[in-house]
């Protein structure tokens, strides 16, 4: 079994509001992620595969696909959008809205991942939000 | 809906000066063990630690823990203590060497006191070519 890492940047605007909350209990919880104008980050995007390496090809799976299946499912929907407002996970209109935190962006990702990159398996979804705060999903399971 | 696997790491960053030194070795034996670290004055890093936490992701805040009170933590019990010191002089070093193993367990010892969330992996870089990664009891994976 290999492991292949794959890297992909997005840039995105969001801030972090529970609706169930009042004003000031968003604000202390959340300070100044909770400012409704948004803010935002330049993430950086790890995905990681494992897989065995095909004998002809010397692959686990053709990085061009990979970097494809990335730009389709999450760059192309999260690149210079306003999480909030306009990626259905986060939005308010979503049967149950994520607050778009580093967390959540590591889970949302994991699930449009999930199944889409032949002949490999997921193994990890890192998302930084900065250089010195990350998250990894590894999937659905024990936590 | 199923539970998912969820890890949270934060970087910090501190500068430190040390000697590795052990008073158990004769001094040319100390030389041999640890070279140019054995230096009688000492000598410095660019220290990052990396704490990973574990937890079941707040439904309410999408959090696995908060970060604010997680960063006022650190700064009150690893970086105001370590940043800019001679770790030698600290505590935990009076008679233990301070290798990046060895501060590797003591940033351990400090973060399992974090009370929100589940320490998983301290990983430590003292040079941007030495890196090491500690777990307690448990079998480190490499932070990176």
């Amino acid at each position: 079994m290999l492991l292949l890492t794959r890297k992909a940047d997005f840039s995105a605007a969001h801030f972090y509001w529970n609706p169930a909350w009042s004003e000031a209990e968003n604000l202390r919880v959340f300070g100044r992620c909770a400012n409704r104008q948004g803010h935002g980050h330049n993430y950086t995007l790890e995905v990681t595969v494992a897989g065995e390496v095909d004998p002809v090809t010397g692959f686990v799976v053709d990085l061009k696909q990979l970097k494809d299946i990335l730009e389709s499912e999450v760059v192309s929907v999260f690149d210079h959008r306003h999480l909030n407002h306009e990626v259905p996970e986060f939005m308010p209109t979503a049967a149950a809205p994520l607050v778009p935190t580093t967390e959540n962006l590591a889970i949302a990702i994991w699930r449009r991942l999930e199944g889409k990159v032949p002949h490999a398996r997921l193994h990890r979804v890192r998302v930084y939000e900065m250089p010195d705060l990350f998250a990894d999903c590894f999937g659905e399971g024990v936590a | 809906m199923s539970r998912p696997h969820v890890h949270l790491s934060r970087r910090y960053h501190f500068s430190a000066s040390h000697r590795l030194h052990a008073d158990a070795l004769s001094p040319e034996r100390n030389r041999e063990v640890f070279g140019k670290c054995n230096n009688p004055f000492g000598h410095g890093h660019n220290y990052v630690v990396q704490v990973t936490f574990a937890g079941p992701i707040d439904p309410a805040t999408g959090m696995v823990l908060d970060l604010a009170a997680l960063d006022s933590f650190a700064q009150t019990n690893l970086l105001a203590p370590f940043d800019h010191a001679n770790l030698n002089t600290l505590p935990a070093f009076l008679d233990t060497v301070p290798t990046t193993e060895n501060l590797c367990r003591e940033v351990w010892r400090i973060f399992t006191e974090f009370p929100h969330a589940t320490l998983r992996l301290v990983h430590i870089e003292e040079t941007g070519n030495n890196a090491f990664d500690y777990a307690g009891e448990a079998v480190p994976t490499t932070g990176n």
